[in-house]
């Protein structure tokens, strides 16, 4: 029974989302694409320059710099990341542990908090001169120390704020994986003789891969993008420019020094990095099986 | 016999490893907490509880944050942007979602197509050329040019169609014989079929346009119009806040606790959707 306003419905229904999509998405998309390969003039036009933006990244050590940086962020936060919320999620998975929900939202409540928020808080507790840190340096050392201006320690607090933010949101998955596990198998195993670690390795471990390996891709990408904590918590790009990121170098160019088609080509490149390690991730997880 | 001792040992082990850990990763907020109610003479000498006790503790840091600031006026702004975008998703991805999960229609694959193939790039390349839109619409400085491009997006709308696929089609041909209209079947039989999902993906929605910066703030201008991550950014960059931080912390526990307690009120639904997506997929 095909009335004609069951014919006409989808394109009404999806009309406006396309419409939107067109305007907002599809058309910025193309002007970007074209701004990467235009070189800006001083009357406010463009010129056609295709390889000049590139040319200019591949020798711009800044750049690399802010790559080196965010990539090194990531690895940081993941290798600490994923065991925190894997261990967590598997100490909550305990058959005998009481007011689970309890536990559950308050491990997962810092995910709540904006990045824009906790840099806030991070600020004012590592680096205010009354704040937590000096604090506690105050009664150990009887000093005061400027936390957020040693280079060294920029990376441990971005990594620490993230944690914060991001083991809670990693034991949910890590719990509803473990949960998926079979658990005749387990009973099985132990049946068999097999110790709690051998349990792990070769029940739980092969049962929750999937997951583990989803979230390390999903960390790893959102490191990749990752710009208000250090920027925020920095007030800028931090000693020696340690919390410079590649979406904070982008973000730079494009609003404060106001020249769009490079931070365009930084978008793209950004892009083309992802692509790359989607890809490397893809690859990887189709030779496992 | 030594098992039930063991057991035991292991479970007291198990929850006093578990309270402790919630006690760490709760800290910040108790101690920004005991930060917002305190003297500003008393910041630095205690930790948490100032050594006056429970009388020396009191609201004036959230008094000057409503008056010396246009601090309700950002908390206003924030509620209207998250909810007027999360409301318009939800409206043209259930709709999308709808015509591609159950029509068949001469450009579907096109559009399926070129859409999913967005859904992997980072928006942050849009931001220079979205820049240039907003400046050419005249919608910077107006919250025109954060709702309506927040309001496209392909995730949900992706969500919402794998949803869709599994609401039965015979109730949707059960209700054409009714005569119903395929609007009405939208609106009084899919949405309420997906209930969980659209619950889910509102909270989540809503959630990431209230913690939203980088956007707004290349769009906002004026201070009176900032959203709450932009307004207590600006805050911590201005100097009178660096001797009395109390009004800040003030500031961030107002914008953090009504989000924190409405997702405590919908935590059930709210990560079951979270994680529903990504087992499934």
């Amino acid at each position: 029974m095909i009335t004609p306003g069951r014919k006409l419905a989808p394109y009404i229904f999806v009309s406006p989302f396309i419409v939107m999509f067109a305007v907002f998405m599809a058309w910025p998309l193309a002007r970007s694409l074209w701004l990467a390969f235009h070189r800006p003039l001083p009357d406010g036009g463009y010129r056609f320059a295709p390889l000049d933006n590139l040319n200019f990244l591949i020798h711009d050590p800044l750049f690399w710099f802010a790559l080196l940086n965010t990539f090194f962020f990531g690895l940081f936060y993941l290798a600490l990341q994923v065991p925190l919320s894997l261990g967590l999620a598997l100490l909550l998975n305990r058959k005998d542990v009481k007011a689970k929900s309890f536990f559950r939202f308050a491990f997962f409540s810092t995910h709540l908090v904006g990045s824009v928020f906790v840099a806030v808080i991070a600020n004012i507790m590592l680096g205010n001169r009354a704040g937590f840190a000096n604090q506690i340096a105050h009664f150990v050392t009887n000093e005061q120390i400027a936390f957020l201006s040693k280079p060294n320690l920029v990376m441990p607090a971005i990594v620490l704020c993230a944690l914060w933010l991001g083991v809670g949101y990693g034991m949910i998955y890590m719990l509803a994986a473990l949960q998926s596990v079979d658990e005749q198998l387990h009973d099985a195993a132990a049946v068999d003789g097999a110790s709690p670690t051998q349990r792990f390795r070769h029940v739980t471990l092969p049962g929750i891969w999937p997951v583990l390996r989803f979230l390390t891709l999903i960390g790893f990408v959102g490191a990749l993008q990752l710009f208000e904590l250090p920027y925020i918590l920095y007030q800028g790009n931090g000693p020696g420019l340690r919390a410079i990121t590649i979406v904070g170098y982008l973000y730079a160019w494009g609003f404060e020094i106001n020249i769009l088609s490079y931070a365009a080509t930084i978008g793209w490149v950004l892009a083309i990095i992802i692509a790359i390690v989607s890809a490397i991730y893809l690859r990887l997880s189709r030779s496992d099986r | 016999m030594n098992a039930p001792r063991l057991n035991l040992t292991t479970r007291i082990v198990t929850h006093a490893i578990l309270i402790a850990l919630t006690i760490v990763v709760l800290f910040p907020i108790i101690w920004i907490i005991f930060a917002s109610l305190k003297k500003q003479e008393d910041l630095f000498d205690s930790i948490l509880m100032p050594r006056g006790g429970l009388s020396s503790l009191m609201l004036d840091n959230f008094r000057t944050l409503l008056t010396a600031r246009p601090f309700f006026g950002w908390m206003l702004n924030s509620v209207f942007i998250a909810s007027t975008q999360t409301i318009l998703t939800v409206l043209l991805g259930t709709l999308g979602g709808f015509a591609l999960a159950k029509y068949r229609f001469t450009c579907k694959p096109l559009i399926m197509g070129v859409m999913f193939a967005t859904m992997l790039l980072p928006g942050q390349v849009l931001l220079p050329s979205s820049y240039e839109l907003m400046r050419a619409l005249g919608w910077i400085d107006s919250f025109f040019g954060i709702i309506v491009p927040g309001a496209v997006s392909v995730f949900g709308m992706f969500l919402f169609m794998q949803s869709i696929k599994n609401v039965p089609d015979e109730l949707l041909d059960a209700a054409r014989i009714d005569g119903a209209s395929e609007f009405y079947i939208w609106w009084e039989i899919v949405m309420p079929t997906i209930r969980p999902m659209v619950g889910a993906y509102t909270l989540m929605s809503f959630l990431g346009a209230w913690n939203s910066f980088l956007w707004p703030q290349i769009v906002l201008q004026d201070e009176r119009k900032y959203t709450l991550p932009i307004g207590l950014a600006n805050m911590l960059g201005t100097s009178e806040y660096l001797t009395n931080y109390g009004v800040l912390m003030a500031g961030t526990l107002l914008a953090v606790l009504p989000v924190v307690a409405l997702f405590f009120l919908l935590q059930r639904e709210f990560i079951s959707g979270l994680t529903s997506g990504a087992l499934k997929g």
